[in-house]
């Protein structure tokens, strides 16, 4: 069992919980993932590590609730423990070597960014960081991108904190003002990815992004976490879930990601106590 | 008196219209009278062929005499002497090419049905006995294992009762690997394994489930930490695709995956667990081995109305059991025999529909020694399907190979070891899927044994 020390409701769909484990403190680097199970009879979901933090030995992850078992995740408490917790999973993201990296997030996406940019911070690294959300009542980790970031920018969708637009038009403002970056990285919904990458494809600047698929095991064993990168099968457990965005076949991914919808929703429904099927 | 009788006793089972929807056990094993019955066809041959055919030495004529004379209790403790899982081997070993296939009975008429005896024996052993905890005294040696499949398990449970302090380590939330993720429940109940699992517990074995080493620990890691050795029985559990077009598609399943979500996750519960597995009204597994009959038989039962095996070789090719195949066949399962899938066919959205496919003809053997199929020109035709299982092989898991400095692997992954299950590098043993490629939990057994006899002898040695 892994107790949790530490809750925060970031905004009324995510959650960060800073959950006790030692060994898995020990040896996490940004990039890498945990898989969880809540309790008896739940799914192994995988999730990217947002911070941790080896001397307390603790692990933080930051969720959006949006399927069965990550609302029953969210349900816990302080004090409350989750049944299952492995890790540190995948292979860590490569950082050095690095002048001036942009750091982009996509709404949750910035909590699987933050890790990286904070790594590259430590490195010597200028880093500018751009997080994008559909309005200013959803931003999170702003604090402490601040902390980390030599250069923040936040965008909202609905332009409610003033600055309206995508994640995609700060980069090429940001781009087109003279910034020279040699890294971009790129974390959130797949069509953030693609674009993003797309964006800086005539820039020739790198895109490292994370993917995120279904999986079981988290070690390569079942196959479930194929993605298309430069033409050839690759397990985002094993090979990434860092990966070249000019590379990855987002298209694909976008496919294999709808697999379970409908079970989804009946599980939910389920969850919700609710009977329709929308 | 012997029983004369050409044929085995036979042993009741679920009608196959009423097993195929449902997931209890096909086979429900023999009562007393039956099991010394059928001991009694056994003529106790002094030469006992029987056993020169079983990876482990079971005393077969012994422990079948003890059954003909109904003390079951005895011979449960005669087949433990050598063989830890009795439970297991009983159902899933592959008599017919070991012990019943040198029975002098089979000759003339069915061998004795050694493993139902044996299946019998152990489930008689379980219902009506507590086991009694084996004298163990500490001898102040730790040893690690990696991995908790059937060669693990026989490898911790040799050392556990030498006096070695044993912890293993395994990946998954439960401990159990292919008996657990694999194997499904209607031919080896989970029930079964986690008794044996529990009685290594009983033993003082430790077994720490969510533990990936190769990420959390390396091997190294471990030998530095005070582990006076080291197995590594982490099996074959990378799985082969084919290579072919569309195998991303929407409902294109790993056997590994399709066979975990059912087994290790339950998924025939969905939605009172919470794992999904999509199963279309078209099946389509591709492969002839037990992994392709147990994927196919899952399907079946989690009610897809066609459930094809495709292959590309003849029935007589097939590595299947031919009891599985032969369960297989009764549950309504379609052989496409001497067919090559070559492309899997999607939807707009993209979701597999079918696998275009081409039938072939054998030719000259091969390197395997059996005839190589050969595609008939003209002979394309497309197999309609909403979920495709690749069941065409596994291969070991690089994560072990990857992480440990010093650990010689073949091209293909297996670890390379002495017959004694010494690996390249000091204090490292192996032995079962991970060394031998996917092959059999009692060849996976008789590994982890000789395994726990030379580590023994290697941490005796050193402590001299």
């Amino acid at each position: 069992m892994y107790p949790i020390v530490r809750k925060e409701v970031l905004n009324p769909q995510v959650t960060l919980l800073e959950v006790a484990a030692p060994l898995i403190a020990a040896k996490a680097e940004p990039g890498q993932f945990i898989i969880f199970r809540v309790k008896e009879g739940g799914e192994r979901v995988p999730l990217t590590i947002a911070d941790f933090d080896r001397e307390k030995g603790t692990v933080t992850i930051i969720f959006q609730m949006v399927g069965k078992s990550t609302k029953e995740l969210g349900q816990l408490g302080e004090g409350d423990s989750i049944l299952d917790f492995v890790g540190p999973l995948g292979t860590a993201s490569h950082l050095t070597g690095y002048k001036k990296a942009a750091v982009i997030g996509g709404g949750l996406g910035t909590a699987i960014a933050y890790p990286q940019a904070k790594r590259l911070h430590e490195l010597g690294c200028e880093v500018h960081a751009i997080s994008g959300f559909r309005n200013k009542d959803i931003i999170i980790l702003e604090k402490e991108l601040n902390a980390v970031a030599d250069k923040v920018v936040i965008m909202t969708d609905d332009g409610s904190n003033g600055n309206k637009g995508f994640v995609t038009d700060a980069l090429r403002s940001l781009i087109e003002s003279g910034e020279e970056y040699d890294l971009v990285v790129a974390i959130g919904p797949l069509i953030m990815m693609k674009m993003v990458s797309e964006r800086n494809r005539p820039y020739g600047i790198k895109p490292i992004v994370s993917m995120n698929p279904i999986m079981i095991d988290g070690t390569g064993m079942c196959g479930g976490c194929r993605v298309k990168v430069g033409g050839e099968t690759k397990l985002a457990c094993v090979d990434g879930p860092d990966f070249d965005g000019h590379l990855v076949d987002f298209d694909a991914a976008m496919k294999r990601q709808g697999m379970y919808k409908r079970q989804e929703r009946d599980a939910d429904c389920r969850l919700l106590g609710g009977n329709g099927h929308a | 008196m012997p029983n004369i009788s050409p044929n085995k006793v036979p042993m009741p089972e679920q009608a196959p219209d009423i097993r195929n929807k449902n997931f209890l056990e096909v086979t429900h094993g023999y009562d007393e009278a039956m099991a010394m019955e059928e001991a009694a066809r056994c003529l106790n041959c002094k030469h006992k062929p029987c056993m020169t055919g079983c990876p482990v030495s079971v005393k077969i004529p012994e422990f079948i005499a003890l059954v003909a004379a109904g003390d079951f209790e005895a011979a449960y403790h005669k087949i433990k002497e050598t063989n830890a899982l009795p439970a297991v081997c009983g159902r899933v070993c592959p008599q017919e090419n070991q012990c019943e296939k040198h029975c002098v009975r089979g000759i003339k008429g069915e061998p004795v049905a050694i493993g139902r005896l044996e299946r019998f024996v152990a489930d008689w052993y379980m219902k009506n006995r507590t086991p009694e905890l084996p004298a163990i005294q500490p001898n102040g040696h730790k040893v690690a294992i990696i991995g908790s499949g059937p060669a693990s398990l026989t490898c911790a449970g040799d050392l556990a009762k030498l006096g070695y302090a044993v912890t293993i380590f395994e990946a998954f939330h439960t401990a159990g690997g292919v008996l657990m993720y694999g194997i499904p429940e209607f031919r080896l109940p989970k029930a079964i394994v986690q008794k044996e699992i529990d009685a290594l517990r009983e033993m003082g074995v430790d077994i720490q489930t969510n533990m990936v080493i190769g990420k959390v620990f390396s091997v190294d890691e471990l030998l530095e930490s005070g582990y006076d050795a080291v197995f590594i029985g982490t099996g074959a559990g990378l799985p082969s695709f084919m290579g072919i077009p569309g195998e991303n598609l929407n409902g294109v399943y790993s056997a590994n995956e399709f066979l975990t979500r059912i087994n290790l996750m339950q998924a025939y519960r969905f939605p009172e667990v919470n794992t999904p597995v999509e199963v279309g009204s078209h099946v389509a597994v591709i492969g002839g081995g037990n992994v392709a009959m147990d994927a196919a038989r899952c399907a079946k039962r989690l009610g897809a109305e066609h459930v094809s095996i495709v292959y590309r070789r003849s029935r007589e090719e097939m590595p299947a059991r031919a009891e599985e195949v032969e369960h297989a066949m009764q549950e309504g399962i379609e052989f496409q025999m001497l067919t090559a899938p070559t492309e899997m066919l999607g939807t707009e959205d993209g979701w597999v529909r079918g696998l275009a496919c081409v039938k072939m003809e054998l030719g000259e053997p091969d390197a395997s020694g059996r005839r190589r199929p050969v595609a008939v020109p003209g002979s394309e035709f497309v197999l309609e399907a909403e979920t495709v299982v690749v069941a065409i092989g596994q291969t070991p898991n690089p994560l072990i190979k990857n992480t440990t400095g010093g650990l010689e692997t073949h091209s293909w992954g297996g670890i390379i070891t002495e017959e004694n299950g010494a690996t390249s590098k000091p204090g490292v043993y192996a032995g079962g899927d991970a060394v031998s490629g996917a092959a059999t939990v009692i060849l996976a057994m008789g590994a982890g044994k000789t395994a726990a006899a030379a580590m023994d002898a290697y941490i005796q040695e050193k402590k001299e």
